[in-house]
């Protein structure tokens, strides 16, 4: 038998079962051998286990980002499967989701085939695709929802666009109900959209930047809503940022619609105000919204109206995104600072204990699509992050592994710091920031 | 190129002319100009801010009690004429040039109260050709002081006084300082 | 430099004494402007480059004049922004000037924030000539200029902001120096014209042109362009002359002496009415001469600031003259 991993003392918070007590965790064959005393006796009696000390820091299941653009096939300038996953490794993340806006985009079988033959060389992290509703992302006809589903797809999704034809929802929603995986829709009503750059209000008043109003995602929010009660399919709504489409999701969950919803860090940590000075890594779409926005995000977040905590991790070049404000595309990386902006939104100001946040960045994000995973139970597979969560550290842009380099968190300090990603039981990053291993 | 002096750094050392023997040297110079252009027509005194000013309006005042004649007066802000604007830090605040009448074909007394480098002159002349085509331009001082850079020389003359670079003269004016002398002082 | 700033980015980065005094250094250069030669000698050996990336006739060459007079050199680039991605081509125009040594820098762009972005790469100074739907502070500050020399004054005058405000740069130039200076603006027009939460801005939204008018000692009219935007904005131009248009029976409930203003290109018969555009009241000639005053002392006061390679020196070639007391006037005869 290999040398089982032995992770020495930690905190172990297994938020779906509960579990938040200080333990060893065992690890072997690329499984989860078991916690303390329930690991099999010939595993903790192998003569040579690796044994890593990590007492004071969280061990958690691997942590999972249901939004994310690797940009590959097609705009590896911006990031590729092999930078991207690897800064999925550096941010505690074990599982991404992909979005289907590649160039071209996964509307194909073997385009979906692609990316997971990719990631699997690259061996950073679990990626999931998610498929193109429409062909060619054109919002018109369907894509062969089954095969892609078989070949691997976990949810469909027209993102970096919404799906604006309601025909067209309606019929996708009919077409997965079946299947068990979501439509996850960016939802943005075009026209009310218009060449918005920023969110509405006194900020782009100011700037005299065009708007983009709540409502253009608030509108879309409703339909949706109303087409899943429709349907019955499962719509989720990806990078939520406004207040009325929290109330409008909250609402129809309690009507019993099968509706789910995400939203990324900055929309909880950051305004408009922040587009002050023309910042273009301010600008992504939906924009930085109100302070009431904020708020209301947050206790969405906290009454579990919002599921999930996903980053929409969207890389840029310099060269595109250094420019003036209107000129550059919309979109910011999140992989590597996600964990820290979170715990600074959500949980250094006490909103959610550490255990209700880990639920909301790994066992959640799963359900949504249909996954199994996200515990520490003994005999699944050993996707496990290790974080220090009083660490503090200074957001260096320049030190990312991802290619994309456009974020607003550049210099800031968070506390929270990975200090070892596992993923099946290899380990798949381990911080510069971390105490020697003992063997 | 002189250190600049400001009032918290310069020592006043002496007296050199008290109220009285300011004001016996514009009478004076009044007398002089009189006297050099046979009399008070076509003359126009242009005062460069700022002490020049007062300067100019006390001999026109003169003039007209010994000649009956009150000669115009105007005032020149030579700020945007200065050769200098690339090497200081901060822009000059621009006070504005009042020049009440045209001076096309009069005799222009120039009017200020230290000539040092004579670069302020240089500016001055500059802007007054801008504003005109005087038959004459004079140059009246209340104190020469020497160390001339460019060749420019006064036509009346208050006080030449011998200085060294370090020191300063301060001609103090009722109108501004509230007293009248000049004194001499040394840069700290 | 206006305060210690090496950039003219917009109005609503300056404090009130600093629009006071470009406004007061403006004052000298209309003066110059009447001189025989109306030239003076002060940005000798600097030069300025004017680029236009939206096209533009009156204010490039209210600048280029500007330039001129204070004896600057000057190159101009214009492109309306044709085959070159606009980015691209304002970041490759920042390198180019500083490679070139160039001291002043005029920008016309159709992106707000535009200028920002070369004032944050670049030493040399930075003046925004219109910066898209943003701000315009060159035409704020002539416009305020010329209500000052009409009115006097600024603070209490009740000026009347009429038309397209949301994509009007010179209307937010215009809001940020009056409110700065004390007066109280009213602004109206067509709801889908009126952006959102203007009353931060600290103006009072009027239902009607005639209420915005009750009273006004100043109307500035804004030149509506509904050709270049959608025209779901405003059903015509002939509803617009019908319900905005200024003409001179509206003009009869601002005060009697009221001052009418436009930045131009006027579209007469649709904001505004010929007989008004004509009329005793209109001080639109006023407005363009006054601009290059306005731009000479901007341009002025900020070519104090040092361009890179040079330094400041600590001593002035001047004469030293200690002061005692505040400058006397001579009285005018």
């Amino acid at each position: 038998m290999a040398s089982p991993l032995c992770l020495r003392g930690g905190r172990i918070i297994d938020a779906a079962r509960g579990i938040d007590r200080v333990q060893d965790l065992w690890i072997a064959g690329g499984r989860i051998a078991g916690l303390g005393e329930d690991a099999p006796a010939e595993v903790r009696s192998h003569p040579r286990p690796e044994v890593i000390p990590v007492a004071g820091a969280v061990i958690c299941p691997g942590l999972v980002d249901m939004h994310v653009h690797l940009r590959e096939p097609g705009q590896e300038d911006r990031e590729t499967i092999e930078t991207g996953t690897f800064a999925a490794a550096r941010g505690g993340f074990t599982t991404v989701a992909c979005m289907p806006n590649t160039v071209p985009p996964l509307d194909e079988r073997s385009r979906i085939e692609y990316v997971i033959r990719g990631a699997r060389e690259a061996g950073h992290a679990r990626v999931l695709p998610v498929a193109a509703v429409t062909r060619g992302q054109l919002g018109e006809a369907l894509t062969e929802i089954e095969e892609l589903a078989e070949a691997g797809a976990v949810a469909f999704s027209d993102d970096g666009k919404p799906v604006h034809n309601a025909e067209v929802m309606r019929r996708a929603l009919e077409l997965t109900r079946g299947l068990g995986v979501p439509v996850i829709q960016h939802a943005e009503d075009r026209d009310l959209k218009g060449d918005g750059v920023m969110h509405e209000g006194w900020a782009s008043t100011r700037l005299g930047l065009k708007g983009i109003p709540a409502a253009a995602e608030s509108v879309v929010v409703a339909r949706d809503a109303l087409l899943a009660e429709l349907t019955g399919g499962h719509v989720h709504v990806a990078h939520v940022s406004a207040a009325r489409s929290v109330e409008i999701i909250r609402r129809a969950k309690s009507r019993g619609i099968r509706m789910t919803a995400e939203t990324a860090p900055h929309y909880l940590v950051l305004t408009d105000e922040a587009v002050e000075g023309y910042d273009s890594r301010t600008k992504m779409n939906p924009p930085l919204r109100g302070t009431k926005d904020r708020e209301a995000l947050i206790e969405g977040v906290v009454d579990g109206t919002i599921d999930c905590l996903a980053t929409d991790h969207a890389p840029h070049t310099e060269i595109d995104k250094d420019n003036d404000f209107e000129s550059a595309p919309f979109g910011i990386v999140g992989l590597e600072t996600a964990l820290g902006v979170y715990l600074k939104a959500l949980v250094e100001p006490k909103h959610l204990s550490l255990s209700e946040l880990l639920l909301r960045l790994t066992v959640n994000p799963l359900r949504v699509l249909g996954r199994p995973g996200g515990t520490l139970e003994a005999g699944t597979e050993a996707d496990v992050t290790v974080f220090d969560p009083a660490r503090r550290w200074t957001v260096r842009a320049s030190e990312f592994a991802s290619k994309g380099r456009n974020t607003p968190f550049d210099g800031w300090e968070l506390r929270g710091r990975v200090l070892l990603t596992v993923l099946a039981g290899r380990i798949t990053f381990r911080s510069e920031a971390f105490e020697p291993s003992v063997r | 190129m002189p250190p600049k002096a400001s009032v918290e750094q310069v020592r006043e050392k002496a007296e050199i002319l008290d109220g009285d023997g300011l004001r016996r040297a514009v009478t004076r110079i009044a007398h002089e100009i009189i006297e050099r252009n046979g009399g008070a027509q076509d003359l126009v005194l242009v005062g460069i801010r700022r002490r020049g000013v007062p300067l100019a309006l006390r001999l026109a005042k003169k003039i007209k009690e010994f000649e009956g004649i009150d000669p115009p007066v105007g005032a020149l802000d030579i700020t945007l004429y200065r050769d200098d604007l690339q090497t200081i830090a901060h822009q000059p605040v621009v006070s504005g040039t009042d020049v009440p009448c045209r001076i096309d074909d009069k005799i222009v007394v120039l009017v200020d109260d230290v000539l040092f480098t004579g670069r302020t002159v240089r500016a001055a002349l500059d802007e007054l050709i801008d504003l005109g085509r005087p038959k004459a331009i004079q140059l009246a001082v209340i104190v020469d002081r020497g160390h001339r850079e460019i060749p420019i020389r006064a036509d009346f003359v208050g006080k030449n006084v011998p200085t060294s670079r370090r020191e300063v003269i301060m001609v103090n004016v009722e109108e501004i300082d509230g007293h009248d002398g000049v004194s001499i002082g040394e840069m700290l | 430099m206006i305060g210690q700033r090496k950039d003219l980015l917009g109005l609503e980065d300056l404090m009130a004494e600093e629009i006071v005094s470009i406004l007061d250094t403006a004052r000298t250069f209309r003066d110059v402007l009447d001189r025989p030669i109306p030239k003076v000698p002060s940005l000798r050996g600097l030069t300025a480059a004017n680029l236009f990336f939206e096209a533009s006739t009156r204010t490039r060459l209210s600048f280029e004049l500007a330039e001129k007079r204070l004896s600057a050199d000057t190159v101009h680039f214009q492109t309306t922004g044709s085959s070159v991605s606009k980015g691209e081509t304002l970041k490759d125009t920042a390198r180019n000037i500083e490679a070139m040594g160039i001291h002043l820098v005029v920008i016309r762009h159709t992106a707000p924030g535009a200028p920002h972005y070369l004032a944050r790469n670049l030493d040399a100074g930075v003046i925004n000539a219109g910066d898209g739907t943003h701000e315009h502070p060159t035409q704020g500050l002539l416009d305020i200029y010329t209500m000052r020399e009409r009115r006097g004054r600024i603070a209490g005058l009740r000026v009347a902001i009429i038309g397209d405000v949301t994509h009007s740069r010179v209307a937010r130039s215009n809001i940020w120096g009056l409110t700065k200076l004390g007066a109280s603006v009213t602004i109206a027009g067509p709801p889908t014209m009126i952006p959102a939460e203007v009353e931060r801005f600290g103006v009072a939204v009027a239902k009607s042109v005639d209420e915005a008018i009750e009273g006004a000692d100043v109307v500035n009219i804004l030149r509506i362009q509904l050709e270049r935007q959608r025209t779901i904005l405003y059903p015509s131009l002939r509803e617009y002359a019908r319900v905005y248009g200024i003409t001179s029976e509206r003009l009869k409930r601002a005060k009697p002496d009221v001052t009418v203003m436009h930045p131009g290109p006027m579209n007469r018969g649709v904001e505004i009415a010929q007989d008004v555009a004509d009329g005793e009241h209109s001080v639109i000639l006023e407005q363009v001469t006054n601009g290059i005053a306005v731009r000479m002392a901007v341009l002025y006061l900020l070519a104090g600031h040092k361009a890179p390679g040079e330094t400041a020196a600590e001593t002035p070639a001047m004469e030293a003259k200690p002061t005692h007391g505040e400058p006397s006037l001579p009285p005018r005869r």
